[in-house]
């Protein structure tokens, strides 16, 4: 039988095919994202596609400018490329650049170079810097439907608002910035859909992480995930960032949830919103943006919230993740010898007994902050757990603010006060402790409870054993001076 | 780029899953290190002992694997980071090939920018090539052939492996991807004027 779709191309303009085909064809939002952003078609699924935005930061930044300069090409559209000093700077209280000197050096060349390229920088102490994932919704530099490129894994948070970002590397940060595109082959979508009403104690940072756990670190590998169902209609935008956070810990290129009223309301009157008419065109554009009824994903799953309670990670890789109230495997219970020999080297690194509870494992450090939660909620949800009480002696508990912004408006209503009375380390934005680039981590040896997003071997220093919970979890376990259950603690 | 045609070696079997690349290269390096410079820190923290001699119990340090063109993985080899720090790392240890069931997705992309040629094959195949390069580790031969599309394996098996065309063709002939792109300078500036017009919202903030 002669395809009807097939069938027009030969015979009609290309944009009434395209126009019939949407008629016809539910699509995906990622489908409608990818399809509206293309220039050419490269063949063998690759295409050309147009970014709307850029953002970089100086781990990266400067030296990808510099490397572009050196070859004599420039900054395609520098309107559109924002940057900010993130990974290499450091958080203590009363910070310069100059606190971190081999940051400093990495600092001056992303100073030097956004200047002679005329791309707006968010300096340090200035309104706007901070993490480079918290301050592009912050600003709304992201938007509905935009695509969006940076040379970091985690942007993929961006999609909270329902965009296409994705991290690449140094060369195809170079390209995108000469450019303002990127040649890319179209990904296969995953949708996961939360059903059911979230129990107390329960966090967008439990709902991904249970999924990474069911799903497995490499399930969503190259793939754009969509996050649907009651469940995540009814997070807030700052809880959606943090679900779409940890889709490249699931392996994930893009991870995205469906513009609605929360995200509108959230991004009205931000620096970088549009305004007046531009306002109201933006609406009408972003309310057809949702996936279609009958839209097909290349995998569709369900999770029912109600059986996840608070996770904690116990190994050296997001998947290996449990219920706070369940215990580290047993050996024998690994699907396959590699597996057991992973948890095997995973237990090993993390002076972990299989079999054992988690809840009492003594913790030294916490760190509340990271691109994953160090918004204002995330700092309030820590704040609320202190209730008048101090942090355990033997534990070093920081706070870090995901940017100046989230530090100012948490000033404002005192929590920095709280967190300091609980004996908590109120410091300045930036990536710190989930990275460790700049000079800041956890000592070989010590065990931390880290709102951040990698448990890897040597993620937050050299011997640093993480365990990935949400703010609340994290602070309790700084109280406790354990892992604890958040709930009713 | 490095252009790629093919290479031969002692396959180093590393055979472990979830190879991050904060473990083939920490991010201290790429604070302080040129891109030139980080060979010798490639999984650093595995490869020396705290005295900072080779640990003799790490793999790519024994005699047979050093200095090996071919690396052997399990699952998700490259996930974690973007950081194209870990591919350039690899490359100053000498590795110009890794054979993988499954790579991260940034990393496989970063491989192909710099000629490290990354290939899929499936466990089992991996398996059976880090099998036969054990058995005899002083003789035991593999070829990755990028032209033909096809892995040698010790005993002299041919494995045919696929690679996207597009990624194949740029490898062989050490393509400038920005050059390829400005070809299509014509179609940007088309887009962009049609764009602007549909979208304006999308850019009248940053205009």
């Amino acid at each position: 039988m002669v395809n009807p779709v097939a069938g027009y191309a030969s015979g009609l303009d290309a944009a009434i095919v395209a126009a019939t085909r949407e008629e016809i064809m539910p699509g995906t939002m990622f489908d409608k994202i990818w399809d509206r952003h293309v220039i050419a078609d490269l063949g063998e699924g690759w295409s050309l596609l147009y970014l709307d935005r850029i953002l970089v930061h100086d781990l990266s930044g400067g030296r990808a400018m510099a490397e572009l300069a050196e070859a004599g090409r420039h900054v395609a559209e520098p309107r559109k490329v924002f940057a900010t000093p993130d990974h290499a700077v450091s958080t203590e209280p009363g910070r310069t650049a100059a606190s971190y000197p081999k940051g400093e050096r990495l600092l001056k060349s992303l100073r030097e170079r956004c200047a002679a390229e005329g791309v707006r920088l968010f300096d340090l102490g200035e309104k706007g810097n901070g993490i480079v994932h918290v301050i592009a919704p912050e600003l709304a530099i992201v938007l509905p439907g935009l695509t969006l490129a940076c040379g970091d894994s985690h942007t993929c948070t961006n999609g909270g608002v329902g965009a296409m970002a994705f991290g690449i590397g140094a060369s195809e940060l170079a390209h995108a910035l000469a450019t303002q595109t990127l040649p890319q082959r179209r990904p296969g979508t995953f949708r996961i859909r939360f059903e059911g009403a979230r129990p107390p104690g329960v966090t967008a940072k439990d709902m991904i992480l249970a999924a990474i756990g069911r799903f497995g670190a490499a399930a969503g590998t190259g793939m754009a995930m969509e996050y649907a169902g009651e469940a995540v209609r009814a997070l807030s935008m700052e809880e959606r960032l943090t679900l779409c956070n940890l889709s490249i810990e699931m392996g994930a290129k893009v991870g995205m949830v469906a513009p609605d009223e929360t995200t509108f309301a959230y991004l009205a009157g931000r620096e970088f919103a549009p305004t007046g008419a531009a306002w109201d065109t933006a609406l009408r554009d972003w309310r057809a943006l949702p996936s279609d009824a009958g839209a097909r994903f290349t995998r569709d799953e369900v999770i029912r919230i109600e059986d996840i309670a608070p996770q904690i990670t116990w190994g050296t890789s997001p998947e290996q993740v449990a219920a706070v109230t369940g215990h580290v495997p047993h050996l024998a219970d690994a699907p396959d010898a590699a597996r057991r020999a992973a948890w095997e080297a995973a237990l090993d690194y993390m002076g972990l007994q299989p079999g054992q509870r988690l809840i009492g494992t003594r913790v030294d450090w916490v760190f509340i902050g990271s691109c994953t939660n160090s918004r204002l909620s995330d700092l309030r949800a820590a704040a609320d757990v202190l209730q008048g009480r101090h942090k355990a002696p033997h534990v070093t508990a920081w706070v870090v603010p995901g940017s100046e912004a989230v530090k100012m408006e948490a000033e404002a209503e005192g929590l920095h006060l709280r967190f300091q009375e609980a004996g908590f380390e109120w410091r300045e934005p930036g990536c710190a402790l989930c990275v460790a680039a700049n000079g800041e981590a956890v000592p070989d040896g010590a065990r931390c409870v880290s709102t951040s997003n990698r448990n890897f071997v040597g993620r937050q220093g050299t011997g640093a054993r993480t365990h990935l919970a949400s703010p609340a979890m994290a602070a309790a376990a700084a109280l406790a001076g354990a892992i604890v259950d958040v709930r009713g603690f | 780029m490095h252009d790629f045609q093919s290479v031969t070696g002692c396959a180093i079997p590393l055979m472990e899953a979830n190879v991050d690349t904060d473990v083939i290269i920490p991010i201290q390096r790429l604070v302080g290190t040129g891109r030139q410079g980080l060979g010798p820190h490639a999984f650093e923290r595995r490869r020396y002992g705290t005295d900072g001699a080779d640990n003799p119990d790490f793999i790519p340090n024994q005699a047979p694997y050093r200095e090996s063109p071919i690396l052997l993985a399990a699952e998700n080899f490259g996930c974690g980071s973007s950081r194209e720090g870990a591919v350039w790392a690899l490359m100053g240890m000498g590795v110009r090939c890794v054979i993988a069931p499954s790579f991260g997705d940034i990393f496989y992309s970063n491989c192909f920018q710099n000629g490290l040629l990354p290939v899929r094959l499936p466990i089992e195949t991996v398996r059976r090539i880090a099998e036969e390069t054990r058995a005899s580790p002083g003789n035991a031969r593999t070829t990755v052939d990028l032209e033909r599309q096809v892995v040698i394996t010790p005993s002299g098996e041919a494995i045919p492996f696929s690679v996207d065309q597009r990624k194949r063709h740029a490898m062989l002939h050490g393509l400038d991807d920005i050059a390829l792109t400005l070809q299509h300078a014509d179609a940007i500036a088309a887009w962009k004027l049609r764009d602007s017009a549909e979208r304006n919202w999308a850019w009248e903030s940053v205009a």
